[in-house]
């Protein structure tokens, strides 16, 4: 390849190219996702867990991190999509797949609806309209006790095997296969969207909102769009956890789902994707060695842990580890 | 008269509260012009082009392009039919580059902004037009630095870099110098000076030699209302002119 050292006045064709590209860190990390079948297999249904947590985390990225759009109540997505592919077993049908697929048009189709509103507000009263569309649909399930079980949870759920072949067995290598698989096909949609002219847009959107009109946009549309892909990852996640458990649970709609995600997203780095997952991976798995030692307050190490990114590191753990790298390989 | 007008303002007013920040302004701005809008602060230069461009709505009175009533349409509405502003204050995409900037501003032009599913290289036409209006403005060379990163007088010229990319044929400059030492501005207005002849163009500024340098019409604004309209010799020596000017502190 002719590919002299990159300069300031490089082709921009070229440098955008690249923007797009694969790098060797994104490969090797993928791989090591597959770690936990070989090595670490009694951390199998934490790492099911992680995968879920790091899908849900992207579908909020994508709307916070990229476009701007802060969010408390993202929880009522994952759980809505839990609930679809839960009542779909339910009634009958446990086939996965179509499972997820079920739950991504039934959140998505919520998201839309929603989406109207979001685009309307901004800043404060967003964060208390995403809050409040999050404490009705809590209180809605919490109500609908003949649909969902209300708080004892959504009994009968059976997922049939992945493919008609893989059972989801006890010690969870179906499930975290599963769940790896969907995260990554997930990923790979997510990252052709932000690498694409309506991700940038977005960028647009978040880095100057009153700009956009300026250049001829009707980025509410845009806003509108995101949220609703957003919506529907939510909902897969959420359906992710309905069959790799088996159950659902009122906490798939709780406010503290929608805010520990948030904290997930700060500690690993908004608008960078891997953030989302970096976060839920830390975020997880201190929260398990923390419980291990004092089960009641292990908040108390998140809430530390929290403060000390926020003030030392201002773009995630992420962003942190990003900017060395990137000094070091300058001279 | 045989010159096409592109612009039109018939006599827009605008009030806020008791204040009237624009009084029956009139203007009419025909192809290629280069019209300078002058006046002392607070005369209603930014309302004036607020009003234009649909940040703000008139209470009375119509806003023509090309013969047809925008009174009413939304600010990106206006831009998609080739009329578009700059700001005073960098209003740019700090965490973006110029390339990435300009080629967004070209996407959405084109309709394309809303592809989620094609990359951003493979726009190459977009990309490659950005590029050539960076060219022209002399900001190649920095065209995949992080706009933040940049030297303000090279942040001005951004901001006239993303108004071109919507290929405006009405352009309104509000302050295209604003805060670029004195060298400079005489760079920049010779920019905006080799800008095509379809281009009209209505800029604000407070530099009266730039004015009477780049500016083949002169509108004075005083108090949200049309003081004078002439070329720019009936303006350097009206005596109305002078007393707005002279009764004025100069800064």
């Amino acid at each position: 390849m002719s590919d002299a050292t990159p300069t300031a006045a490089e082709n921009p064709r070229r440098w955008l190219r690249r923007q797009g590209r694969w790098s060797v860190v994104e490969i090797v990390f993928w791989a090591a996702a597959l770690l936990p079948f070989f090595f670490f297999p009694t951390y199998l249904p934490l790492a099911s867990q992680v995968a879920i947590a790091a899908l849900f985390a992207i579908s909020v990225d994508l709307i916070l991190g990229y476009a701007g759009i802060i969010t408390l109540g993202h929880a009522m997505f994952f759980g809505i999509g839990a609930y679809a592919a839960g009542l779909l077993s339910v009634y009958g049908w446990g086939e996965p797949i179509t499972g997820l697929l079920f739950a991504a048009a039934v959140a998505g189709l919520v998201g839309f609806v929603a989406s109207f509103l979001i685009v309307r507000v901004q800043h404060l009263a967003l964060i208390m309209v995403t809050l409040g569309l999050g404490f009705l649909t809590y209180e809605l399930a919490n109500a609908m006790t003949w649909l969902t079980g209300g708080t004892d949870g959504l009994r009968g759920v059976r997922i049939w095997p992945v493919f008609n072949y893989f059972r989801f067995d006890l010690w969870g290598y179906t499930a975290y296969g599963y769940s790896l698989a969907v995260l990554f096909i997930c990923f790979l949609l997510s990252r052709v969207i932000v690498k694409s002219s309506f991700g940038l847009a977005l960028r647009g959107i978040r880095e100057n909102v009153k700009r956009m009109p300026a250049i001829g946009s009707d980025y509410k549309w845009h806003l509108q769009k995101i949220y609703v892909i957003s919506a529907a990852l939510a909902g897969v996640a959420g359906a992710l956890l309905t069959q790799t458990t088996s159950t659902v649970a009122m906490e798939v709609l709780s406010f503290q789902r929608s805010a520990d995600v948030v904290v997930m997203l700060i500690l690993g780095g908004t608008g960078r994707l891997y953030g989302a997952i970096v976060g839920a991976i830390i975020f997880l798995l201190v929260r398990d060695q923390l419980a291990g030692v004092n089960p009641q307050y292990w908040y108390f190490g998140i809430g530390l842990l929290l403060m000390v990114v926020v003030l030392f590191m201002p773009r995630g753990i992420l962003g942190m580890l990003t900017s060395l790298t990137t000094k070091r390989s300058r001279p | 008269m045989s010159e096409q007008i592109v612009l039109k303002t018939e006599a827009i007013s605008k009030k806020f509260g008791l204040l009237e920040v624009a009084r029956e302004v009139s203007l009419e701005l025909p192809r290629g012009a280069r019209h300078a809008l002058i006046g002392p602060n607070g005369a209603g230069k930014t309302t004036l082009i607020n009003l234009i461009t649909g940040q703000l709505t008139p209470d009375s009175g119509r806003i023509l392009l090309d013969g047809a009533d925008i009174t009413r349409l939304p600010p990106a509405a206006r831009v998609r039919r080739g009329l578009t502003r700059t700001f005073q204050i960098n209003t740019l995409f700090p965490d973006l580059t110029p390339i990435e900037s300009v080629t967004l501003a070209i996407c959405e032009r084109e309709g394309k902004a809303g592809q989620f599913w094609r990359s951003l290289a493979s726009h190459r036409e977009a990309i490659d037009e950005a590029f050539g209006i960076l060219s022209q403005l002399r900001l190649a060379e920095v065209a995949t630095r992080t706009t933040r990163t940049l030297p303000y007088g090279q942040q001005r010229l951004l901001e006239i870099a993303l108004a071109l990319a919507t290929k405006p044929k009405v352009l309104l400059l509000d302050e295209p110098a604003a805060g670029v030492p004195r060298d400079e501005s005489a760079m920049l207005f010779s920019v905006i000076a080799a800008l095509p002849d379809d281009i009209s163009v209505l800029f604000i500024e407070h530099d009266m030699n730039l004015v009477f340098q780049f500016a083949s019409r002169i509108t004075v604004l005083v108090a949200g209302g049309v003081l004078l309209e002439a070329e720019p010799d009936v303006i350097r020596t009206d005596p109305r002119v002078r007393e707005v000017y002279l009764g004025h502190d100069h800064d």
